[in-house]
């Protein structure tokens, strides 16, 4: 099957089957091959809601928001801009998000002297973000672009933190059986010394 | 005209497969007393259940399609064995002008079983007796002691988790090993003993021993995907699978039951119902049948019998079906513990909860200004992360890059979060009837629900408000939520799951406006604290939303007197000696008790009944 071909029938039946409600009902087995067929895709993702460019700039921001770090993996491995853009592709209000704002980042990178936002220097590309990233810089000509990046904040972890990277990355020790519960007397011990309890 | 099916007449016909009719479907079966199951959802199996799944095994990672989760719409709990919902497609209900209530139905074998907390608390003695106690609501027809070789039963065949306490609030029962604590449940249990208040062991309906060819609990946290070992307790797969194994049970998946059909001599002769897979209503003959709905469902299922002979509906000659509708009174907050921040990780997955405040204050009612009582359960843990874990501590910290990560991984399992589960006293403002006008897809009238919270719900409410504060601070904690409307679960918001739909993000210290000093009421070595006032009625007080709990019980009530109450001390109509009813829709009363213990205690000993009369003939 075609990688086109595969994901409109991934997206075909996502969407019949949630809007049946039937999705919590198809099989483990079924949906764990829905996701394998997937995120085999993820290696040359075509965008199917942004541009090209859209993407490129978006994935740039998800790799700004969650970093390589010390060697270990971000949301660029994580295939964050696909999961934002596969979701953006079933709602068109998401995508508007999306589509307006990288416009945004784009002009104010052209305002601030470059290009756009892709080819901006990393120390550029940066200046902005430590305005935009948080909510007490806000002024009229900002919050468009304040309102956007705390979308794509929000959304870039949630991609990152779902992804086996990010459990890893979190240390997430549980979701398998056990053959019995183990005491965690260490992390007792570390928590009533550190609460004076 | 319905289509009647076959000329057999069964012995039995059950309507509903949760708690109540798996249980009468398991007991009757082992009886040798044949069953013919009618459930309005399709069929379920192992398979169906999404335990030990990732986030990243789901297209949308729980975000639901079209990231609905970002929109505030409900995401149709994607890895939960919740079948159903507040909405049902086709399925409406109207809420009466000036009331607020939310019904949420699954339709699915097994029902709400699947995927519930699992908290299987006893009643206690003098919670069968409340108005002889306080002079408010009703008493049950019948006492602890009726009740309690049920509720023996019911654990050695369920398998419940606990610790033998003797406290009289909480009855200890039949229990099998409970977990140890987990980091949080250690640090609760002390800021609890500080104030006074004793947290014990959870009770929860888990086998952490082999029984009856399940084997023990895995510790894998997921109770509420369905249990694929049949570790814990769903009617599906503990009841109604091997009661269909005996032979003796047939099951009818995809049927909406319409109405009882009556005889000249009242009694019920067939159930009439729609093939959901058609459309196309039917009717199968019956000896004798039991409800076992749901309390709301098995209340319309009656008012809906209407004949000349039943103007009022079914077993409605007390005009009190319907009534005395009930909830439990919700409330949660949580908290970020600092003390837990950078603590060696471990798997905290376990089961549901591993610790618990049973009501600690029954006897000391003058100290307080409501009446009753609740009980606490507790969350927190390093949960698997899902879409929303992380988006409270997003919001606050801001910025990007290593920092927020940072930020987040200093956060991570440091949430414990609290939930009052607390009685409701019955009042004549919150009830259900037939809507005049609406009706569902297959034109089966639908209810109307009329609901009001009475001061003594508010003032309970502020009184855990008070108490859970004092708690969580005595622990350092920060307060991160005071749990607003909806009753939100603080297990799902403590333990970081953050998919349960529209689930808003922590805002530390937005909480409303402090009160008080920080000591708990009632507390043992409370340092002169004044306890809680009476609240100003002007407060908002952050009560759960009617429903919302998803403990609605009452609305076809036992009682002694045919005049007041449509059943008698056996759940059998007064007015219909061969119909039964066997989900929470007997209830009296609504006790701090999750109903569910009860539910299986009632209908089991409702079973063995039932089978008893048909043997003398009787029925």
């Amino acid at each position: 099957m075609s990688e086109i071909t595969r994901r409109d029938v991934l997206r075909r039946l996502g969407a019949t089957l949630m809007a049946t409600g039937v999705l919590d009902r198809i099989s483990a087995q079924e949906v764990h091959h829905l996701a394998m067929a997937q995120s085999g895709s993820n290696g040359a993702y075509t965008p199917k809601a942004l541009s090209d460019h859209e993407y490129q700039t978006l994935v740039r921001l998800t790799d700004l928001i969650i970093p390589v770090e010390n060697g270990k993996p971000g949301a660029v491995a994580a295939g964050a801009a696909a999961w934002i853009d596969m979701l953006a592709s079933e709602n068109s209000q998401l995508k508007d998000i999306y589509t307006k704002g990288l416009t945004w980042i784009d002009a104010e990178m052209k305002r601030r002297g470059s290009a756009d936002f892709v080819s901006a220097t990393p120390e550029q590309q940066t200046a902005l973000l430590d305005v935009i990233a948080y909510r007490r810089n806000s002024t009229p000509a900002l919050d468009t672009g304040i309102e956007f990046f705390t979308w794509a904040r929000r959304m870039t972890v949630d991609a990152f933190y779902t992804s086996e990277i990010g459990i890893a990355d979190i240390d997430y020790r549980g979701n398998h059986p056990q053959a019995a519960y183990v005491e965690p007397t260490e992390a007792i011990a570390y928590a009533l010394k550190r609460s004076g309890l | 005209m319905p289509q009647v099916s076959t000329t057999t007449v069964h012995d039995v016909v059950v309507v509903g497969s949760g708690a109540g009719g798996g249980t009468v479907t398991n007991v009757l079966a082992n009886m040798g007393v044949s069953v013919l199951l009618l459930e309005a959802g399709p069929m379920i199996g192992i398979s169906d259940f999404k335990e030990h799944m990732w986030p990243y095994h789901v297209p949308h990672r729980g975000a639901g399609a079209k990231g609905q989760i970002y929109f505030n719409q409900p995401t149709g709990f994607t890895y939960s064995a919740t079948f159903g919902g507040s909405q049902l497609d086709g399925e409406p209900y109207t809420v009466a002008p000036g009331s607020d209530f939310s019904w949420f139905r699954s339709r699915v074998l097994g029902g709400r079983t699947n995927h519930y907390g699992r908290v299987t608390l006893r009643m206690a003695d003098y919670d069968f007796k409340p108005k002889t106690t306080d002079s408010l609501g009703f008493d049950w027809p019948i006492s602890y002691e009726d009740i309690a070789p049920y509720y023996d039963k019911a654990e050695r065949f369920i398998g419940v988790t606990g610790s033998i306490e003797n406290i009289r609030s909480a009855p200890d029962g039949i229990f099998n090993a409970p977990a140890a604590l987990r980091a949080h449940d250690v640090l609760v249990q002390r800021a609890c003993a500080k104030n006074g208040i004793r947290a014990v062991a959870a009770r929860q309906a888990v086998t952490t021993v082999p029984r009856n060819g399940r084997p023990a609990c895995h510790y894998c946290g997921q109770c509420g995907r369905g249990c694929t070992t049949a570790s814990n307790y769903a009617a599906s797969y503990v009841q109604i699978f091997p009661a269909m194994k005996t032979g003796k049970v047939q099951v009818i998946a995809n049927a909406m039951a319409r109405e009882l059909v009556t005889d000249a001599s009242g009694k019920v002769t067939a159930v009439s119902y729609i093939d959901k897979t058609n459309g196309s209503e039917k009717q199968v003959r019956c000896r004798t049948v039991v409800l076992a709905a749901s309390a709301c469902e098995s209340a319309r299922l009656l008012l809906n019998s209407k004949s000349s002979r039943h103007p009022q509906g079914l077993a409605n000659s007390s005009g009190k079906v319907g009534r005395y509708l009930m909830d439990t009174v919700g409330f949660s907050m949580s908290a970020m513990v600092p003390a837990l921040s950078g603590m060696p990780h471990y798997n905290s997955d376990g089961y549901g909860s591993h610790l618990y405040v049973p009501w600690w204050m029954w006897d000391r009612h003058k100290e307080l200004n409501f009446p009753r009582g609740y009980h606490v359960e507790v969350g927190g843990g390093y949960g698997m992360p899902g879409v929303n874990s992380f988006n409270g501590v997003v919001n606050r910290v801001e910025g990007y890059g290593t920092s927020l990560k940072q930020a987040i991984r200093d956060e991570y399992g440091t949430s414990i979060g609290l939930s009052g589960r607390g009685e409701m006293i019955p009042n004549e403002k919150s009830f259900c009837e037939i809507d005049p006008e609406v009706k569902d897809r297959w034109g089966i009238p639908v209810l109307r629900f009329h609901w009001e919270w009475s001061d003594h719900e508010l003032n309970q409410v502020r009184h855990m408000q008070t108490t859970f504060r004092a708690i969580l601070e005595a622990m350092g904690g920060r307060i991160a939520t005071g749990g607003g409307r909806g009753g939100g679960r603080g297990t799902a918001a403590a333990t970081g799951m953050g998919s349960q739909p529209g689930q808003q993000a922590p805002q530390t210290g937005q909480n409303g406006p402090q009160t008080g000093v920080p000591t708990v009421p009632g507390g043992q070595p409370s340092s002169g604290g004044p306890g809680q006032r009476a609240g100003n009625a002007a407060a908002a007080v952050p009560i759960s939303r009617g429903g919302a709990i998803i403990h609605e019980v009452g609305t076809v009530r036992m009682g002694n007197d045919p005049q007041s109450s449509p059943l008698n001390k056996f759940c059998q109509a007064h007015d219909v000696k061969n119909l039964f009813v066997a989900d929470a829709a007997p209830f009296v009363s609504n006790a701090d008790k999750n109903p569910t213990h009860t539910i299986i205690a009632l209908a089991w000993r409702t079973a063995e009944y039932l089978a008893e009369e048909m043997r003398k003939g009787n029925v």
